[in-house]
């Protein structure tokens, strides 16, 4: 059985392997056969040059520094909010009721659109960014936070009310855990949301983070920066999202093993 | 009879709002009985007749409409530690490890971690089932899950204990088991118990006495002694040739097989 899985899982990885070998050697050459000019793609190891002469001249590690930081405070914020408001209303239906319309009224505006007044609010600080991904990061969590406390057996809030448990114990010892798996799934969408919250905002305005570096290097036509750029943000969002998935590790251990599921 | 009446129901009756708005549903109608200390009684009726209403009623859970119950000579108007149930789900905490389910209820009501541990020990000791403290809800089967959830019953010692069809989600052999389990226990420990049950035999086998109720508005239309030895030992009790007159009796009451089917769903 295990055995099994192992082999599943070898197999996986080597495929996955496998295919980031094709990926890089189609990058590097492949533009190059279709007579792509390297100012649209860069093959790879142009990319990766830029990469260190960034590193050398143009603080790349800095500004993935400063990107990372807005992130981490923007998502832990927003999550703190989301979770406390959804928390909030799958407590109280009738404040539900009441702010609803208002919730899903924020919830369909691009949040992105507001990065422009947030600059405008806020100047080209590190705020304007942080808000963004504040405002991105909330709907997720607090929908699924809502939605988890709506879901809860109504059994076993009577289990613990039978047991003359009060308000608070009913809701740390039984509500509070139940919502984990989908509070999880939603911190997972919004350690993604996260960066592009953070990005939009940097490309605004400012002169730091990797979105400065995004608009810096197109501004000046230099391709290869451009994927650098992205390719540090795409770091950063993984590393935002491994964090996630090694804490719902943790916290959801009691769980059936559901098998090799990757990320 | 000096023996203590420990559960009593008085002219209790329960309406629901109904689906219209302004209409009522009367899920029971004046139902009073009583159960007197280490007795058995098994509940038994047609589906949506309003057993469950009681069970929540005698909890404390719900207010009835009129009348009142009441847990040794207590008024019930809220949950109260006399009192505890068990449903047909085991309503494990999937978070909590076995031992930390049982001692759920005892953690709910603030005694001592150390106390609380040695009664859970000493439950799932007695129910085979220590080795498996430290497993999670998950990696145990269904019939080992009921067993802890019993545990769990019992471990804020109730004097009188609510039980709803708690074997009708685990096969039949399990069920037999549990039966036994469930019987010898509420024996050795002197609880009084309501048997909530459609299984007809369950009712025969492990009950003092059977109420049977109608069809909604529920009310207890009968009530059956069983005049049968072996209370603490289902399976003892079997081998008995007055139980198979027992059921027909039950059967008979209930009309089943005499008229079509309730509508499935009805049930509040």
């Amino acid at each position: 059985m295990s055995g099994a899985r192992n082999s599943t899982a070898r197999r996986g990885a080597i495929a996955s392997l496998a295919l980031l070998v094709l990926f890089l050697a189609a990058w590097e050459w492949g533009p190059g056969l279709l007579g792509i000019p390297p100012f649209i793609i860069p093959p790879v190891s142009a990319v990766a040059a830029e990469g260190v002469r960034m590193f050398n001249v143009t603080h790349l590690m800095f500004h993935t520094g400063v990107t990372f930081a807005e992130v981490i405070v923007g998502f832990a914020i927003g999550s703190l909010l989301g979770a406390i408001i959804g928390y909030l209303l799958g407590m109280s239906p009738s404040a539900e009721l009441a702010l609803s319309p208002y919730i899903l009224a924020l919830q369909i505006a691009p949040k992105v659109a507001f990065a422009p007044l947030f600059v405008l609010w806020m100047g080209f600080t590190v705020y304007p960014k942080i808000l963004v991904a504040v405002l991105i990061v909330f709907f997720p969590v607090m929908i699924n936070v809502l939605t988890a406390i709506r879901a809860v057996d109504p059994d076993l809030i009577n289990l613990a009310r039978s047991f003359k448990a009060t308000r608070a114990q009913i809701f740390w010892k039984v509500e509070f855990p139940a919502s984990m798996p989908a509070t999880f799934a939603g911190l997972r969408i919004a350690s993604t949301l996260a960066v592009v919250g953070v990005v939009v905002g940097e490309l605004v305005g400012g002169n730091l983070g990797l979105g400065f570096l995004l608009s810096f290097g197109e501004g000046q036509a230099n391709t290869a920066m451009v994927f650098v750029a992205i390719v540090m943000l795409t770091v950063v969002g993984g590393i935002a999202y491994l964090a996630v998935i090694l804490a719902e590790r943790r916290v959801l251990h009691y769980l059936p093993a559901r098998g090799y599921q990757g990320f | 009879m000096s023996t203590p009446i420990r559960l009593e129901y008085r002219n209790v009756t329960m309406r629901f709002a109904g689906k219209s708005s302004g209409s009522e549903i009367t899920a029971i109608q004046n139902v009073s009985f009583a159960l007197r200390d280490a007795e058995v009684v098994a509940l038994i009726g047609p589906s949506g007749c309003g057993k469950s209403t009681l069970l929540n009623i005698g909890s404390g859970l719900y207010r009835p409409s009129q009348g009142e119950a009441y847990v040794d000579g207590e008024r019930v108007t809220a949950p109260n530690a006399h009192v505890a149930f068990m449903l047909q789900k085991d309503l494990l905490l999937p978070w909590r490890s076995i031992i930390d389910n049982v001692t759920f209820g005892l953690e709910v009501q603030g005694r001592r971690p150390a106390e609380r541990l040695a009664r859970a020990y000493e439950l799932l000791t007695s129910f085979g089932l220590a080795e498996f403290a430290r497993y999670y809800p998950h990696q145990l089967s269904g019939g080992m899950r009921q067993r802890v959830a019993l545990a769990r019953t019992l471990a804020v010692d109730p004097t009188v204990l609510l039980l709803d069809e708690p074997f009708s989600a685990v096969d039949a052999q399990t069920r037999i088991v549990l039966q036994r389990d469930l019987a010898g226990t509420l024996k050795r420990a002197g609880k009084t118990a309501l048997l909530i049950t459609h299984d007809l035999n369950e009712a025969v086998l492990m009950s003092d006495r059977v109420l049977v109720m109608s069809q909604r508005p529920g009310h207890i239309i009968d009530e059956i002694a069983i005049e049968l030895p072996n209370r603490d030992d289902p399976i003892g009790r079997r081998q008995h040739a007055g139980v198979g007159d027992y059921v027909a009796a039950l059967m008979d009451r209930l009309e089943i097989g005499r008229q079509p089917l309730a509508e499935p769903g009805s049930a509040p």
